[in-house]
């Protein structure tokens, strides 16, 4: 401490002296920092590399789907006006056979061009080449996919295409900026593993699947400052008569809507998470430098009368909150770029970017400091106005006795009957009730935030059992290449093991309320399903209706629809008709924007035949591994989704997260309730030291002594409980709310023991803190505490 | 009063340890007090008095001797068992009172009563120093006498065989002084409590039984009054 002043040297040994404390408030300022620069390093990690990629590899802004077009429709393509490029190809289905894998896995076959380099989606080859034109055996597969396996290239496997089977040949692994999230069909979560994207040469693809000389997909980029929406009318224009369902902008690309949502749900985290820390940290300060400031009355009355100027003084403590957020903000440095980095490696699971950093930019934590810094500075400034202003003379008094007095609580309460160790907490507590509704409300803050984090579970497991266990009760379901007649049900029937089969069909729609607009798919399902149901929001199954729409509760968000209202179903496929139909019921489902009809009814919508786009089945399991073989050799099937396999795959990835998300917040939550509890009692303890060594003298025993200083923190704990429970249920409907995406709902259900279990480990970190100044109350110096003036 | 000791003090020492410096507080000291004497404690500061009486009072353990209460000795008690001495046979008055804020005068006594064995009621233990007109007073509302009296009713109203004072009048004008001694001597007369005073002012030496000098940790002598002065005629 050479060449310090004399202040800054007390400075120093202050920080030495109460070093519990100060760590206590510094990792709460440490956890604001850090969950600050976690939420807004990763979301700029997320939005700056998509934007990198996007641009290097000509992410399209528009995409389409159709039947079939003739190549030469690519040029009237690149004429619209406001089109930069437009690039035509071919996209298919197709089952694969993986060696060592019984069940079937699904394929998304992508046409690569031959005679030019790609425009628009272009590959990150990351090894390996590019198929060689026209060669019907050699693919590039997608990085997910070949690392699940194990693949190189070299590494071959079998694929059911257009109901021949072939031998495929590994030539190259790469990435798309299109599939930077892959999820396979019936999937909610990616399973790299059974699903996978096939890149092969235009020439193969269009001999493989009977196109030769035509499309049947088209991705285009639009100028800068081009309207993408008068882009993708002209498309539609263009496309109708080619069987499109509709052209769709970046926004609702699957990959890119994906990214959005998690972009999303960050920015929900970032706005509620750190300013909960950032407050704490705030009434923390303001607890430790009011109790500073009243200890060293008398020195600061001193350094006054020797002629520190009044500034000089104040600065002196304010110094000492920075000193403590400096520690934080050095710890939460620390703690987040770690923290960040492990979240990004997360994230490397499910986005697959060809590179994704943590981005450590100085100004996110240039910003977090300068947050931080406000937030102690708001904290210190009571006591700092009070040492500032205090006069010297008044300082170097000793402050008046607390004045207690009778409350109303003394009759409520009848003290008269209660010890008087009760009755001196009660008083104590009814004396400052200031810092003692603080207290709890930064208890209930780390109540809060852990029914926050733990109610997950509560929505995912009802989200399994509604999901799963409720709607959709197949073992699996069978994807047609395309519209099959009704026939077809038979010889799925037939198939080995199979027990049950339901019909569906998926038809792709954009509903239409007023203004309001959404593309979707109607699910037809049968009337009477025992596997794939409709359930209300009471969870009994409903029937869908012959005349009318079931939707989902967030389609009627978006679109504001109501039971009982007429909404404008605009079918995208066939003779792309236009109705008015009823809304029946509003049901329960979370997943994407379902909305139902009875089966008949809604291939009489399209004015078409009865047709079904797949089947639901129930089979004997023992019969599994001849089925998966069966059905592997049937050539109309696109895909096969297996319950067990989803249903698998969705908990171990939430479960995962939520396990490492659980463990973080019981962490920041323990945090909190430390510091605050800790400080708490030890400040208690300090102003009290008299009253608890004149106790101690008179012959309570340590147990009884502790028991005054427990009893006023045990109230206001238990007291911060519910009102825990009550942030807990705000914070949580809000991060619902901000989650909420036309991708997923979740749906927001609490269990009463996930906010038993917040409470325990309130309670646990709150006892930890207690026992740990409890030590403090062995080593009292009964005799010098007595001895000296108050 | 009664004849026979309460307190046999033998060879009783004290050393301080701060670092390499060593401080005798206490060297070999020897007394026996008897029950219901009032014993005044004199002598300079550092001079062991204060020392004594926490050994006394169960507050510390000697380094070496005994200091035996009643054939017990307090020197080898564990903790908690100089804890329930103090609770059952110890009352103490400091200089600075060292009430309970947030209680008031009779929940003060309270406190006390609650946890003995056969105690008076606050009521008469405060009517016993005076203050039976402001039983329901907080200490901040009370004057630095009337905080002091409350202190020794606290300390009586277990009735205690011993009271152990240090410096009761310290904090005190002359005047709420000799009120304080009025009541510590009526308490040593009617309940016959032994009373054990330390106070830098000699005066207060005349009202005493006997009157025991320190220096340098030892005792310098032992004085006694044939004739001891009325509380009331004490002047400083």
């Amino acid at each position: 401490m050479v060449g310090l002043s004399a202040l800054d040297k007390k400075l120093g040994r202050d920080l030495i002296r109460l070093w519990p404390q100060a760590l206590a408030t510094a990792l709460v300022v440490a956890a604001g920092f850090a969950t600050l620069i976690v939420g807004v390093g990763a979301r700029r990690s997320i939005e700056d590399t998509r934007t990198a990629y996007y641009d290097r590899h000509a992410f399209a802004d528009v995409f389409a789907t159709l039947t079939r077009a003739p190549n030469a429709i690519e040029r009237q393509l690149a004429q619209i006006p406001g089109v930069q490029l437009a690039e035509t190809r071919i996209v298919q289905r197709g089952l694969l056979d993986i060696p060592g894998s019984s069940a079937p896995a699904s394929g998304l076959i992508i046409s690569y061009p031959d005679n030019s380099a790609q425009r628009l989606n272009r590959l990150f080859l990351r090894r390996g080449r590019l198929p060689e034109p026209g060669r019907t055996s050699e693919v590039v597969v997608n990085e997910a996919f070949a690392v699940a396996h194990g693949f190189s290239p070299g590494d071959q496997f079998h694929a059911n295409l257009n109901g021949r089977l072939r031998k495929l040949s590994i030539v190259g692994i790469a990435l798309s900026p299109e599939f930077v999230y892959a999820i396979g069909p019936g999937d909610l979560v990616p399973d790299d593993k059974r699903f996978a994207i096939l890149w092969l040469s235009r020439r193969a693809v269009e001999s493989l699947f009977d196109l030769d000389g035509a499309f049947n997909s088209v991705l285009i980029k639009v100028e800068q400052r081009h309207d993408t929406k008068a882009v993708i009318e002209a498309v539609d224009h263009l496309l109708a008569r080619y069987g499109s369902t509709g052209a769709i902008a970046r926004r609702d690309q699957q990959s890119h809507a994906f990214l959005d949502s998690e972009i999303q749900q960050l920015t929900a985290m970032s706005t509620v998470i750190p300013p909960i820390f950032l407050a704490v940290a705030v009434f923390l300060m303001n607890m430790i430098l009011a109790r500073i400031v009243a200890l060293e009355r008398e020195q600061i009355g001193l350094l006054k009368a020797v002629g520190y100027g009044r500034l000089s003084v104040a600065w002196h403590y304010m110094k000492f909150v920075f000193a403590i957020t400096a520690i934080g903000c050095l710890i939460g440095a620390a703690f987040g770029t770690w923290l960040g980095r492990g979240l990004t490696r997360l994230y490397a699971n499910f986005f697959h970017f060809p590179f994704l950093v943590f981005s450590k930019d100085v100004d996110i934590y240039i910003l977090a400091t300068a947050i931080c810094a406000v937030a102690a500075a708001l904290g210190a400034m009571r006591s700092v106005v009070s040492a500032f202003s205090l006069p010297p003379a008044v300082a170097m008094r000793p402050p008046s006795p607390p004045h207690y007095r009778r409350v109303w609580t003394d009759g409520v309460l009848l003290l008269r009957y209660l010890s008087k160790l009760t009755v001196m907490s009660l008083r104590q507590l009814a004396h400052n009730p200031v810092r003692a509704a603080t207290t709890l409300t930064g208890l209930a803050l780390a109540t809060g935030l852990l029914v926050t984090a733990l109610f997950n579970s509560d929505s995912i497991d009802l989200m399994i059992d509604v999901s799963f266990h409720q709607t959709a009760r197949q073992h699996a379901s069978v994807n047609f290449v395309e519209e099959s007649p009704m026939h077809v049900l038979q010889d799925v029937r037939r198939l080995p093991g199979v027990l049950a089969a339901e019909p569906y069909r998926f038809i792709d729609v954009r509903l239409n309320n007023g203004h309001r607009s959404r593309r979707t798919a109607i699910s037809g399902i049968v009337e009477k399903a025992e596997l794939s149901r409709a359930i209300d929001n009471s969870h009994q199954p409903i029937e869908p209706p012959r005349d009318g729409l079931l939707v989902n509760a967030r389609l009627a968000e978006v679109l504001e629809l109501k039971q009982g209202q007429v909404v404008e179903i605009e079918v995208l496929e066939g003779k792309r008709v236009t109705r008015r139909h009823l809304i029946s019921s509003i049901i329960e489902s979370y997943i994407g924007l379902g909305a139902y009809m009875e089966l008949s009814s809604l291939n009489a919508l399209i004015d078409e035949g009865p047709k079904v786009s797949g089947v639901h089945i129930l089979y004997d399991t023992s019969h599994e591994h001849s089925l998966y073989k069966a059905i592997k050799k049937t050539p109309i099937v696109a895909s096969l989704v297996l319950q067990k396999h989803s249903l698998k795959k969705f908990r171990d990835t939430v479960g995962e997260n939520i396990n490492t998300i659980t463990a973080l917040y019981i962490f920041l939550s323990s945090i909190i309730a430390i510091g605050v509890v800790y400080n708490s009692a030890r400040i208690q303890f300090s102003e009290r030291a008299r009253e608890l060594a004149s106790l101690r003298v008179l012959g309570f025993t340590n147990a009884e002594v502790s028991r005054v200083l427990l009893t006023e923190l045990t109230i206001i704990i238990l007291l911060a409980q519910p009102v825990g429970w009550v942030f807990g249920y705000v914070f949580a409907e809000a991060v619902t709310e901000g989650f909420k995406s036309d991708l997923f709902t979740i749906p927001f259900v609490i269990e009463a023991s996930t906010y038993a279990k917040a409470t325990l480990v309130v309670m646990a970190a709150s006892a930890a803190s207690v026992i740990i100044v409890r030590q403090r109350l062995r080593h009292l110096d009964l005799i010098s505490i007595l001895k000296t003036r108050d | 009063m009664a004849d026979h000791a309460i307190f046999d003090i033998d060879g009783l020492t004290k050393i301080y340890r701060t670092g390499a410096v060593e401080v005798r507080a206490l060297d070999n000291v020897g007394l026996q007090l008897h029950s219901g004497e009032f014993v005044v404690l004199l002598g300079p500061s550092g001079s062991g008095k204060s020392t004594f009486l926490n050994v006394l009072g169960g507050l510390d353990h000697p380094t070496s001797g005994s200091c035996k209460f009643k054939n017990q000795d307090l020197s080898v008690m564990s903790e908690i068992d100089l804890t329930l001495y103090r609770r059952e046979h110890v009352g103490f008055v400091f200089q600075f009172y060292n009430l309970i804020p947030s209680l008031t005068a009779r929940e003060n006594v309270s406190l006390i009563t609650e946890i003995s064995s056969h105690p008076m009621t606050p009521e008469k233990a405060l009517g016993l120093v005076g203050l039976s007109e402001r039983l329901d007073h907080f200490p901040a509302q009370l004057s630095g006498g009337e905080q002091q009296r409350v202190a020794i009713a606290r300390a009586i109203a277990k009735q205690p065989e011993v009271l152990l004072c240090d410096e009761p009048t310290g904090a005190l004008d002359s005047k709420t002084g000799v009120l304080v001694l009025e009541t510590l001597s009526a308490v040593n007369k009617e309940l016959g409590t032994t009373t054990i005073v330390i106070t830098h002012n000699a005066a207060i030496r005349l009202m005493a039984h006997r009157v025991v000098y320190f220096a340098d940790g030892k005792i310098a002598r032992l004085e006694k009054n044939e004739t001891r002065l009325d509380p009331a005629e004490v002047t400083w």
